[in-house]
């Protein structure tokens, strides 16, 4: 029997030596680390890339390319109406600490997350829930307060996954879900482990354990992928370096979209930009082939409005902001800025804000805009940006999915109150034929294109650089989401 | 004059001119970008090539080369303007609780590293050029205080100096008119070495996005934005860190070769 131990070790050790058939673990890179483990009580995406579809699982999900498809509701019934969703659970799920996850949880979890004292960060996926109903072990009712056609979508989000009551007090640093692996390390400031979860109730997954590192310097993340010392990068964060890997025998190159609508953020009530002739301004003194091409390095869409282009709803309205800087020059002199006026512009870390800043800074500047540039962390960004409205201008990336209902919140951080555009959105909610929602979607998009409220630059563009062989990756990113369930390693 | 002082001469002066001459004159403009001619290697139309926005790299190198200067002069400056006076006072007050206090307090700045405080100060009133002037000065100060009181102290035993105390000159009076000329030579000296350290402090705070702000040109910044282009565009690195290596050195061999040039017992020994 040892005999045959130290044989069956050393054969392993071969393999492992010679070829990479035996691998089973997985490193993955993403550039942010999250500030917690809680998907339902925070807001950074950095929490739904380590544990969406990993460790936890919602009613629905998202899929490779965005669809929504059965998670832990195998199957669901609408009323006539669309007010009242029946959710058919999938039996023999347990959470990893061994609880079994029934209809209790379900309510335990969506009654949590619209509650008054609630810290979720997407609220308003639930604000239509007016009951939550037990019917059997594994059969869960759901009420709305009207039909709402985007209901199984809100309910595949990050924000609205399955907690257990049982293990809620410690989601924030031991998350216990239903998902395929489960939670092990968290090195706070390098690593965080999950391994395989045996008793996974669905089709087991090809990795045995991953680790995810965190390396948001793009110095740094050339180097880690370079010295092969990470599997696979996911949001590789320096577009510049791309060519390089594709040229590399060693490694694959993918490059899908994402909902991230990036944006000149412009606050709203800060004069000038109260003015809508001045936004406009701002609007054609942007280049946006310039920036895309200068700090993208040619990656990412351009956009006229706040919506992915890869969406069937999408509305091309480029048109409505073509690159004139005479027309910017123009509008400022009729808005009464002929002499134009200094701003600030203030920009978090990566590099689509910071090397665009520069760009959209020489281009203002062109049609007479002086911008006094602020580089901040991401706390900084959060709290004087994102909370204090203490900004002229900014650029970020709306990552989240199909999110142009911040449009209808005056109290969001660009402060747009538009009672038309909220009656739509209200009007929208209320829809569930999909051909009467594009009609709405395609409205909004045009009202918040032509009343120039941001700058509308480009849609992100997601770069994963992984070694040959690492296989299932997702190449879009319908969602922020690094989903090794369907990854493996090429035999 | 020795080769040193001839080549860190040379350099300074070299850079100094450069920055002079961008106030009138640049090959292009700095703050007009122009990316589809980005990355162009050095030759050609660009000179020293262009950078990832199609800007010319040897003007910014001169755009570069007046905020460092600027930046660096008046963080000496700084540090002479607070730190000469108060070394002459502790040296005249030798022994008193003044001189403690004085010499105590430039312990306490000099127990901090430098950099950490400078990125303290520029972190918590925003980062810019002035900003991090006022960072890298107020660490010149006791550097200056230091050097001033220990060059005074010897001095105040000289019989000049008794007589001129005789005289009923006052210890301010003695301090401005007898000591002070007598020193220097040693805090020009020490002010070309601060001033060196003076640029490399804001090359480091500027790398770290601490110091001038876009489109302000700035060394260090060049080097930070070249960062992740160096395999693709090894120019766009090169060529900042070589200006910083080159000034530094440059003011490095200035300041070695005016200490044995001023300092009369060398010169006497020469002669």
């Amino acid at each position: 029997m040892y005999q045959f131990k130290r044989l069956a070790a050393s054969a392993a050790i071969g393999l492992w030596a010679t070829t990479a058939l035996a691998q089973d673990s997985i490193t993955v890179a993403i550039q942010l680390e999250p500030p917690n483990l809680d998907p339902t009580g925070g807001a950074a995406q950095a929490i739904d890339s380590v544990l969406y579809a990993n460790v936890f699982e919602g009613l629905t999900r998202f899929d490779a390319d965005g669809a929504i498809i059965r998670g832990l509701a195998q199957s669901w019934d609408i009323s006539a109406d669309g007010t009242v969703y029946t959710f058919n659970l999938a039996a023999g799920v347990t959470f990893h600490d061994g609880t079994t996850m029934d209809a209790e949880d379900v309510k335990f979890s969506l009654d949590r997350a619209r509650a008054e004292d609630s810290t979720n960060a997407q609220k308003g996926l639930f604000a239509g829930i007016t009951d939550v109903t037990v019917l059997e072990p594994l059969v869960v009712q759901v009420t709305l307060d009207q039909p709402n056609g985007n209901f199984l979508f809100n309910m595949a989000w990050g924000d609205a996954v399955i907690v257990a009551p049982e293990s809620i007090a410690d989601i924030a640093s031991n998350p216990i879900g239903t998902g395929p692996f489960t939670f092990t390390d968290w090195v706070q400031g390098d690593r965080l482990e999950l391994t395989r979860n045996a008793d996974y109730w669905g089709d087991a997954p090809a990795l045995e354990s991953a680790t995810f590192r965190f390396i948001s310097d793009p110095t740094a993340a050339f180097a880690a992928v370079m010295a092969e010392d990470v599997d696979a990068f996911i949001g590789f964060p320096a577009p510049e370096n791309l060519p390089q890997f594709e040229a590399d025998p060693r490694f694959q190159v993918l490059v899908g979209n994402t909902e991230g609508e990036t944006i000149l953020s412009t606050n709203n009530k800060m004069p000038p930009f109260d003015n809508v002739l001045v936004r406009q301004a701002v609007a054609h003194a942007i280049d946006r082939q310039a920036i895309i091409d200068g700090a993208m390095f040619g990656l990412g869409t351009p956009i006229g409005t706040h919506f992915a282009p890869h969406n069937p709803a999408y509305v091309d309205l480029l048109a409505n902001s073509p690159h004139d800087p005479d027309r910017a020059r123009e509008l400022l002199a009729e808005a009464g800025f002929a002499d134009g006026f200094t701003t600030t512009l203030k920009l978090p870390p990566p590099s689509y804000a910071r090397r665009g800043g520069e760009i959209i800074a020489a281009q203002l500047r062109d049609v007479g805009i002086e911008t006094e540039i602020t580089n901040l962390e991401w706390a900084q960004w959060i709290e004087e940006v994102f909370k204090n409205k203490d900004f002229g201008l900014s650029i970020v990336s709306h990552t989240e999915p199909m999110d142009i209902g911040i449009y209808a919140n005056p109290d969001y951080y660009f402060q747009y109150d538009n009672p038309d555009f909220q009656a739509l959105m209200e009007e929208l909610n209320a829809t569930t034929d999909p051909a009467g929602r594009n009609d709405l979607l395609a409205k909004a998009q045009t009202i918040i294109s032509e009343d120039y409220v941001n700058g509308y630059l480009f849609e992100l563009a997601v770069a994963t650089v992984a070694k040959v062989g690492v296989q299932g990756l997702w190449v879009n990113q319908p969602t922020a989401a690094v989903d090794l369930t369907g990854v493996s390693w090429a035999e | 004059m020795s080769r040193n002082l001839i080549i860190g001469a040379g350099l300074s002066v070299l850079f100094i001119c450069l920055a002079a001459l961008s106030f009138i004159w640049t090959p292009y403009d700095i703050e007009a970008l122009d990316i589809p001619n980005k990355l162009q290697a050095p030759g050609g139309a660009n000179l020293l090539g262009t950078d990832h926005f199609g800007r010319d790299i040897l003007s910014m190198i001169m755009m570069g080369a007046r905020t460092s200067i600027a930046v660096a002069l008046v963080a000496v400056g700084i540090g002479m303007a607070l730190g000469i006076p108060l070394g002459l006072l502790a040296a005249a007050r030798h022994g008193s609780l003044l001189d403690e206090l004085i010499m105590r307090g430039n312990d306490l700045v000099f127990a901090f590293p430098s950099l950490v405080i400078a990125i303290l100060i520029t972190a918590v009133f925003g980062a810019s050029a002035v900003n991090a002037i006022i960072a890298i000065g107020i660490f010149n100060i006791p550097v200056f205080a230091r050097l001033t009181r220990g060059a005074a102290l010897p001095l105040w035993e000289r019989d000049f100096i008794l007589a001129a105390r005789v005289c009923g000159k006052s210890a301010a009076r003695i301090s401005v008119e007898h000591i002070l000329p007598n020193i220097t030579n040693l805090m020009i000296v020490q002010g070309t070495i601060q001033f060196s350290l003076g640029i490399l402090a804001e090359a480091a705070l500027s790398y770290i996005g601490l110091g001038a702000q876009p489109p302000t040109a700035s060394w260090g910044r060049m080097l930070a934005d070249a960062q992740t282009l160096v395999s693709i565009a090894p120019h766009t690195a090169l060529v900042p860190g070589f200006a910083i290596l080159l000034m530094v050195l440059g003011l490095n061999l200035l300041g070695d070769g005016l200490r044995d040039w001023l300092d009369p017992r060398i010169r006497v020994a020469r002669v």
